[in-house]
């Protein structure tokens, strides 16, 4: 029998539920997040568009860098604020 | 007794004797003697029945009394006072036995001396075992089982804690002579290890240090190189997760560098050195397996590079035109330092007719601005590796680093509008605001000239950098310590 030691951090990953998804956007805050990828805006005010043409509330974010985790107040800031959230990835 | 008590010792003489030693052999005739004389107990370490003829005889077979008292020669003779070492003598010398017995005309027959064999206890391929068994072991790592059908190898990679190629199972005898390579505690907190941010002990690196093929003496350097890539400066966060290829580039300085053997010249970047293999493969390890930083999961590089297996070397010194590299860093020269750089992968640089320094910065600045593209300008940083057939340009000259990297810098500046978005039919470039500055390819300090490779070669070579500065990753470097 060979035993050896666990390279790993041994942490078991805290298991999060995602939150519930909204059976319709109606009535709630929908938050955009920039991650400050070029041309991420130019997505986003898009939606932001077409969100609020459906009388939906809109809160914009940005991310200072995308090459980081969002800061921990950002995304508490986003968390009080809004009940759904789109993230834009572009290039 | 517990195991780590150390075994009593019997008052009088002792001796500790194995078989399979022609010295121990010699001797029997002077402990048959002295047994007759005197308070005698004879240790044998490989044979009950060695050495014949001596009544108060013990077998050590499991060696406890050789390694708790640190037996390293056998024979060795021990004056034992109550309970307490007061001498000892190795191997045999009738003088020495003599003053420590106090017994005149031992051994008549056999010559003045013969040199001892080496203990058991210290034989290379038991003592680590030893060390364990009585040394108590202080790790704390999860013990893995591999059921005995299960090929170690194979398990190893099941589990995914292998960058790909074959790692060194981490046997608990292994990690706790890899932690012999530091003074470092094995519970203490090295660094955050991104991607999932997770604490990392020295132990912990020690794991991962063997499993990519380290001596322990390499333990400082990959320490260091840890502390340095999970600074927040550096960001490897960021640098796992960007689709480009770049990963750290560890550049190792000091005289450490000379006394672990790395290598610093011929084939200085490429394979064969096992300090400069296994160093960089170790922090790369230690990012995969507690940082949880792998390749399709955070790690998204497009391509990647072969330098993402683990990419690290010393820098030439010792005929360097230049002082350190690490002098950039405030580091005094001869300083133990790792510095970290976001690079990707070598390419060479062809200049075998130049002969003056100006004529070669000029081929230098004509290569470097093409790094990611000639039109994306002082956003990224780059190594330029310098050998030593270039570097005597620059020595017989005397030009310093700094006015090296001056002059190309010089050599790189254009116009802004031959640059923005669109010059030339291409798109790609840097914004229009910036169409009326002349702009140079690299930020200040963004260049970096490091002297290293082999003797023969009119050729130096480039390591393109990451996105630099607040947006990405700075260089950073770090003291190694012991």
């Amino acid at each position: 029998m060979t035993k050896v030691l666990d390279p790993t951090n041994e942490a078991t990953p805290a298991d999060i539920p995602r939150a519930a998804r909204p059976e319709t956007l109606d009535g709630l805050t929908v938050g955009l997040l920039d991650i400050s990828k070029p041309r991420g805006d130019r997505f986003l005010d898009r939606i932001e568009e077409r969100l609020v043409e459906r009388g939906l509330r809109v809160e914009r974010f940005r991310k200072p860098t995308f090459t980081k985790p969002a800061p921990v107040d950002l995304r508490h800031e986003i968390a009080t604020k809004c009940d759904v959230v789109i993230e834009a990835l572009a290039d | 007794m517990s195991l780590n008590e150390s075994p009593t010792l019997p008052e009088g003489l002792v001796a500790v004797v194995k078989k399979d030693c022609p010295t121990c052999e010699l001797i029997i005739p002077v402990l048959i003697g002295l047994e007759k004389e005197t308070q005698l107990t004879v240790f044998t370490q490989d044979d009950p029945d060695f050495p014949p003829g001596i009544n108060d005889r013990q077998f050590d077979e499991e060696l406890a009394f050789s390694w708790h008292h640190n037996i390293e020669t056998v024979p060795t003779l021990l004056a034992v006072e109550e309970g307490k070492e007061v001498s000892r003598t190795v191997g045999w010398s009738r003088s020495n036995w003599e003053s420590l017995t106090k017994i005149p005309g031992l051994g008549r027959d056999l010559p003045d001396q013969r040199p001892g064999c080496g203990s058991l206890s210290v034989d290379p391929s038991i003592s680590p075992d030893l060390e364990l068994r009585f040394g108590g072991s202080s790790i704390t790592a999860r013990r893995v089982e591999f059921a005995a059908l299960e090929d170690t190898h194979e398990a190893l990679f099941d589990r995914g804690w292998t960058d790909g190629l074959p790692v060194v199972p981490p046997s608990e005898a292994r990690v706790a002579a890899m932690l012999k390579g530091t003074t470092r505690s094995p519970e203490e907190v090295v660094a955050s290890i991104p991607p999932d941010l997770a604490p990392c002990t020295v132990e912990k690196v020690a794991i991962n240090a063997v499993m990519a093929g380290c001596r322990p003496e390499y333990l400082p350097v990959v320490l260091a190189g840890v502390e340095a890539v999970c600074t927040q400066t550096f960001n490897m966060h960021g640098l796992l997760a960007t689709t480009m290829p770049h990963a750290p580039v560890l550049i190792v300085n000091g005289p450490i560098a000379e006394q672990i053997g790395m290598n610093s010249g011929n084939n200085v970047l490429g394979q064969g050195n096992r300090a400069n293999s296994t160093i960089g493969r170790a922090v790369q390890l230690v990012i995969r397996n507690v940082g949880g930083g792998r390749p399709g999961e955070v790690d998204r590089a497009a391509f990647g590079s072969p330098g993402k297996v683990g990419f690290c070397f010393a820098e030439r010194e010792n005929d360097s035109p230049w002082p350190p590299i690490s002098t950039m860093y405030g580091f005094p020269a001869g300083t133990n330092t790792v510095l970290a750089f976001p690079g990707e992968a070598p390419r060479n640089l062809v200049d075998q007719l130049s002969r003056d320094p100006d004529s070669l910065a000029r081929t230098y600045a004509a290569n470097l601005i093409s790094i990611q593209h000639p039109k994306l300008v002082l956003g990224f940083d780059a190594i330029l590796a310098v050998a030593p057939d270039h570097s005597r340009v620059f020595r017989e000259s005397g030009w310093s680093r700094e006015q090296l990297a001056e002059r190309i810098n010089e050599l790189t500046v254009r116009p802004g509008h031959e640059l923005v978005r669109g010059a030339g039919n291409i798109p790609e470039g840097i914004p229009e605001g910036m169409k009326d500055s002349d702009l140079p390819k690299f930020r200040e300090s963004g260049l970096h000239i490091v002297h290293c490779g082999g003797a023969a070669g009119l050729f130096s070579a480039i390591i393109g950098g990451w996105v630099n500065g607040e947006m990405g990753s700075d260089p950073v470097c770090v003291e190694i310590t012991p």
